[in-house]
């Protein structure tokens, strides 16, 4: 592997992060600080409820802290606003999922358009760059079928191709084999890995599969909200 | 987001549970048909009375007649000036009546309304009886061929196609410029007779009451036969005038009909009598509009219980859209167009519903019931107000569509895909 570029791609400073008030209090993250740097590929491990979720949401600013900052491109997220929040995840992020939500009754070809979509690309435009997502990850033949009728890994697959359609800086990976056999396992995170390392893209990984994290650049072990070990090419 | 996509999107949500979003729309038919079937019905006989009105006189136009005794003080005491007519005695205007109402501030002149009216109409067959008045001046009809009587040395009449059929025209056409003969009686029942032209045909009208109109020359031949070898003082004598105001304001309307009954007189405009039978019209149409009116609002109901449910079923989709970076202001216009395109389909198809029964009722109605009242169609549907409903409906299912694309709007994407 490449050593990754020195350059900050998003940074996490002292975050806190409570659910629930009172003796109902749910401490998920207690003061957590993480630099990813660009072009790297990092694992974030820990069981349920270690609160590896949170910091990926935080992270992919689809949640703020309470305390502490998210800083992205050495800009402190919080005082960005929405509208440039929203162009951010569309444009910077691609999303992948355990439970793919794609939606079913849908063709293929649409599924992958949605982040164009939404981020109102002309028709012609967004059909081509979709199908050349699809051709990545080797589903050109299914391009008009439903995505209902796909199987397990192939959902996967469509659900990269759809993180992969808006050219991405960053994808973030929930569990992205956790709904998925052994074999077909290997075969998405293989993919993920090669995105990573032939087209530069940061690749943050949620995963409680100790094996899958082996495979990261670097691997940071989240238990009871706080970072307990660091471990690879670490900063 | 493209507002095309928007829409696309929004359509495909609607159509995503068929039955549901159909139920919804057929509870919004069924508003929007109601709705526009009153509102033609109103505009039908609305249109159709203003067309009397105005055949009947202009707006500054005034019927004066003797103001009735009050019959609350017990009889009235004899007037030696009155007419008795088969028992009911009738207050009748002299030509000094006339002149002090002329004399009225904004009242521009006052003419007699002549009463004698010729017995029969005949052509080379058949004697037919008539009722005929002076057409007066700013009076129009309807004319369906020929031409109004207008004031001239010529003696002119018009008819009613009726009475082209009864006197022996093939068409209406036909009759225009033909020569009648009226006959008229004289005070010693002895009928003399008039030549008269006939100028055109019209169709009768709702307050003309079967009566044909005649022109100056023709009504002063018939009242000096009617009149002929009376006394001054009798023939001094008209059951009513009609007086031509300086102008239409409420106002004016208003003083000169305070300062007739000073004078003891009593003045209708065509809007006053036409007016009783138009308000409790408008108050039927208002009352069904207003059915109408719950119907929608029961529908709109329909809309939010529907749009709550599509927010339900799609809440991870929409969590998403949002995690992909859509605004939540274009989450909401996604889910308020999806409420308007129910009012949409719903108010259009129970437009083109309520056109083609209002159609098929006009056709049927024309050959039966309103027969008698040529020119009447029973519903009209001015575009004008069919855009109204269509842009009311619209509106409201818009406001029923915001409870629930708020709630769509504020859906956090992180609970939203969480969501089970």
């Amino acid at each position: 592997m490449d050593t990754p570029s020195s350059a900050t791609a998003i940074s996490a400073v002292n975050v806190r992060k409570t659910y629930g008030k009172k003796e109902n209090a749910f401490h998920a993250l207690r003061g957590v600080s993480l630099d990813i740097r660009q072009g790297e590929s990092i694992a974030i491990v820990g069981k349920s409820g270690s609160g590896k979720s949170t910091l990926m949401h935080l992270l992919a600013l689809l949640d703020t802290p309470d305390e502490g900052s998210i800083r992205l491109d050495d800009r402190d997220v919080s005082s960005l606003r929405a509208v440039e929040v929203n162009k951010m995840r569309n444009s910077y992020y691609g999303f992948v999922f355990q439970q793919f939500f794609l939606n079913g009754r849908q063709s293929v070809l649409d599924n992958v358009m949605l982040p164009l979509v939404i981020g109102g690309v002309r028709p012609a435009e967004r059909k081509k760059r979709a199908r050349a997502a699809l051709e990545a990850v080797g589903l050109s033949d299914k391009i008009k079928n439903r995505a209902n009728d796909l199987s397990g890994g192939q959902k996967q697959r469509v659900v990269i191709a759809r993180a992969l359609v808006n050219e991405p800086r960053i994808i973030f990976a929930d569990e992205p084999t956790g709904n998925l056999d052994t074999h077909t396992g290997e075969q998405v995170e293989q993919m993920l890995f090669d995105l990573n390392k032939q087209k530069g893209i940061t690749l943050v990984v949620v995963t409680h599969d100790p094996e899958f994290a082996a495979r990261f650049d670097r691997q940071i072990f989240l238990s009871d909200g706080q970072i307990v070990s660091e471990s690879g090419a670490a900063a | 987001m493209r507002f095309a996509d928007i829409l696309g999107m929004a359509s495909g949500g609607m159509w995503r549970n068929k039955t549901r979003s159909i139920l919804t729309i057929v509870a919004i038919f069924v508003a929007a048909f109601t709705i526009t079937l009153t509102t033609a019905i109103g505009a039908g006989v609305s249109t159709y009375l203003d067309k009397q009105t105005d055949g009947f006189g202009a707006p500054n136009l005034m019927q004066v007649s003797v103001a009735a005794e009050d019959d609350g003080d017990g009889p009235a005491v004899y007037d030696p000036k009155a007419q008795t007519n088969f028992g009911q005695t009738v207050s009748t205007l002299t030509n000094a009546d006339i002149d002090a109402i002329a004399a009225i501030k904004n009242v521009d002149s006052a003419v007699p309304f002549e009463g004698s009216s010729p017995s029969y109409i005949q052509t080379n067959g058949d004697k037919f009886v008539l009722s005929s008045q002076q057409l007066v001046r700013g009076q129009t009809v309807d004319v369906v061929a020929g031409s109004a009587p207008k004031e001239g040395a010529q003696p002119e009449i018009i008819i009613s196609p009726q009475y082209a059929i009864a006197l022996g025209f093939d068409t209406n056409k036909d009759a225009v410029g033909a020569t009648v003969t009226l006959g008229v009686s004289d005070p010693l029942q002895q009928v003399q007779t008039v030549e008269a032209k006939i100028s055109g045909v019209m169709n009768e009208s709702l307050l003309g009451g079967g009566r044909l109109w005649v022109n100056d020359t023709l009504q002063d031949k018939v009242t000096a036969i009617a009149q002929q070898g009376l006394p001054a003082e009798a023939t001094d004598s008209y059951f009513a005038a009609v007086l031509y105001a300086a102008n239409t304001d409420p106002e004016t309307m208003t003083q000169i009909k305070a300062d007739l009954s000073d004078l003891g007189f009593q003045g209708m405009t065509v809007e006053d009598q036409i007016g009783i039978a138009k308000q409790i019209f408008d108050a039927i149409t208002t009352v069904l509009t207003v059915f109408g009116v719950i119907a929608l609002l029961a529908a709109s109901l329909g809309v939010i219980n529907t749009l709550y449910m599509s927010v339900q079923d799609r809440t991870k989709e929409i969590g998403l859209m949002k995690a992909g970076g859509l605004s939540s202001g274009r989450v909401f216009s996604l889910f308020s167009i999806e409420a308007m395109l129910l009012g949409l389909w719903g108010s259009v198809l129970g437009i083109l519903a309520a056109w083609g029964v209002g159609q098929a009722v006009n056709q049927v109605a024309a050959e039966s019931f309103l027969k008698d009242l040529p020119g009447f169609d029973l519903m009209l549907f001015p575009l004008a107000s069919l855009a109204v409903i269509v842009g009311i409906i619209l509106v409201i299912t818009f406001l029923a569509g915001t409870l629930p694309a708020r709630r769509a709007a504020r859906l956090n994407p992180i609970d939203a895909l969480r969501y089970e």
